[in-house]
């Protein structure tokens, strides 16, 4: 079958699509996007964590079907400015607080991270609410599993973000 | 394999009617897995995500007609006071991203006897809607749940809602697990109080092969409670509701938590959930 949709507001279609198979498998294999990692393929660690119509999802449990005329947003969207690869483009405000954090070891994981902090400072600061404090961040990130870090300094990466971006809203 | 993208639910049940073998799909949580891992290889994928009226709710003559494609995050933003225990349980299910997708109607399609609301379906006496090209029928959760993973939906049938009753007092859901998220429960216990009816409503999960109640619980706390003046009941009484929880499970062994472990858990749920209640309960009558 073939399958339309929206990534990081362009307009993609992919061809041959097995009904069968995972909007993560269309994003890596057929869409030449492999920033949404492929871990566990069962929703356990968020890896492949992308944006569905605004809100988080994991693309391993989204049928290829199902993102038919779908808003897509994935990790490649997080960094400053449009274009299919990031690679040449500035990394976006989450992406360099988890760098400055030192919140990344094998990276494997980072991709689902950085998108769900995004919506979480999307849904908080960008609410208008407060930088959210630890314990609604460890809550949001729950589903992302990271075998490396130990969290803590994913949790920092997570407020440094927040602050920046309070900071920003408020034009300081 | 084919795929069915019905936007109404009179296309939907002609589609299943076509394809009695075809699998409902909606946020896929439990579905994907089995096609990513191979596990499942269906004629056709009913794709259900575009049918409107699933992913409605609102009041209905006294009750609250929940879509059975309803996300657990809007069941947790929106039915807090409407339906407390389900939304505790929806609470409760995996991750933010999984909440964002899996729906009720999926837990009572796959019925495992782990799943997070169907604890809080049977204590609440929520009644299921089936519906199939020759009708709507409504089923009592009660009698919803046949043996594992065997439910009263039919083959040319699908899952459109279920219809949550008012709450009259309060309720509860707890669940055992290793960690906060992403756990299958070990063991879940819900809680109802009917103060109207003068009637307890428990269900137990991952107890048995199907979510089941614990009947003569129910019976003997409805006669020992102090409906009138909510009262704390005494301690012989709390811990005989635990007990009388505890021996309506059949648990297994297996590596999730031994069958002994479960029903010790089920007795400290029961009577933790019964406190809360109790507290509740004043508040309430106050």
């Amino acid at each position: 079958m073939r399958v339309s949709f929206e990534v990081n507001g362009e307009k993609v279609s992919a061809d041959n699509v097995w009904p069968g198979e995972s909007l993560l498998y269309v994003l890596r294999e057929r869409l030449g996007l492999p920033g949404s990692k492929n871990a566990c393929e069962q929703g356990e660690c968020g890896s492949c964590t992308v944006y569905f119509d605004g809100e988080t999802a994991c693309s391993c449990m989204i049928a290829a079907g199902q993102a038919e005329g779908r808003r897509v947003g994935t990790v490649e969207g997080l960094a400053e400015g449009r274009g299919k690869g990031a690679d040449e483009r500035p990394l976006g405000a989450v992406q360099e607080a988890f760098v400055e954090a030192g919140a990344v070891q094998c990276g494997f994981c980072t991709p689902g991270l950085l998108v769900q902090t995004d919506d979480l400072l999307e849904r908080t600061v960008g609410a208008g609410e407060g930088a959210p404090d630890d314990a609604q961040i460890r809550e949001a990130l729950a589903g992302n599993l990271c075998r490396c870090t130990g969290y803590e300094k994913i949790i920092d990466a997570v407020h440094l973000a927040a602050e920046r971006r309070a900071g920003a809203g408020s034009g300081s | 394999m084919e795929f069915l993208s019905p936007s109404t639910v009179e296309e939907a049940l002609e589609a299943k009617h076509a394809h009695p073998d075809g699998v409902p799909i909606m946020g896929g949580t439990d579905v994907m897995v089995e096609l990513n891992f191979d596990k499942r290889r269906p004629p056709a994928l009913i794709d259900l995500s575009r049918v409107a009226e699933l992913s409605e709710w609102g009041p209905d003559d006294g009750r609250i007609r929940l879509g059975a494609g309803v996300s657990y995050t809007r069941i947790v933003e929106g039915l807090g006071a409407g339906a407390p225990a389900l939304a505790k349980a929806a609470r409760t299910v995996a991750s933010p991203q999984i909440r964002n997708r899996g729906t009720v109607g999926g837990n009572l399609g796959g019925a495992s006897p782990a799943g997070d609301t169907h604890p809080a379906l049977l204590a609440t006496d929520a009644v299921v809607e089936l519906a199939s090209v020759r009708g709507r029928r409504k089923v009592p959760a009660r009698e919803f749940y046949l043996s594992l993973r065997e439910t009263a939906c039919r083959s040319d049938e699908l899952i459109t809602a279920v219809l949550l009753p008012e709450p009259t007092g309060p309720q509860q859901f707890a669940k055992i697990g290793t960690r906060n998220a992403m756990v299958i429960a070990v063991t879940s216990f819900s809680l109802a109080l009917d103060r109207e009816r003068r009637a307890v409503g428990t269900g137990l999960g991952a107890a048995a092969p199907t979510p089941v109640r614990a009947e003569t619980a129910e019976e003997f706390l409805a006669e020992e409670f102090d409906w009138e003046g909510g009262s704390s009941p005494s301690e012989a009484v709390v811990r005989r509701f635990g007990d009388l929880v505890a021996s309506a499970a059949r648990p297994i062994d297996d590596q999730r938590g031994s069958a002994a472990y479960r029903k010790h858990a089920l007795s400290v749920m029961a009577r933790r959930a019964l406190s809360w209640s109790v507290t509740e309960y004043r508040k309430g009558a106050a």
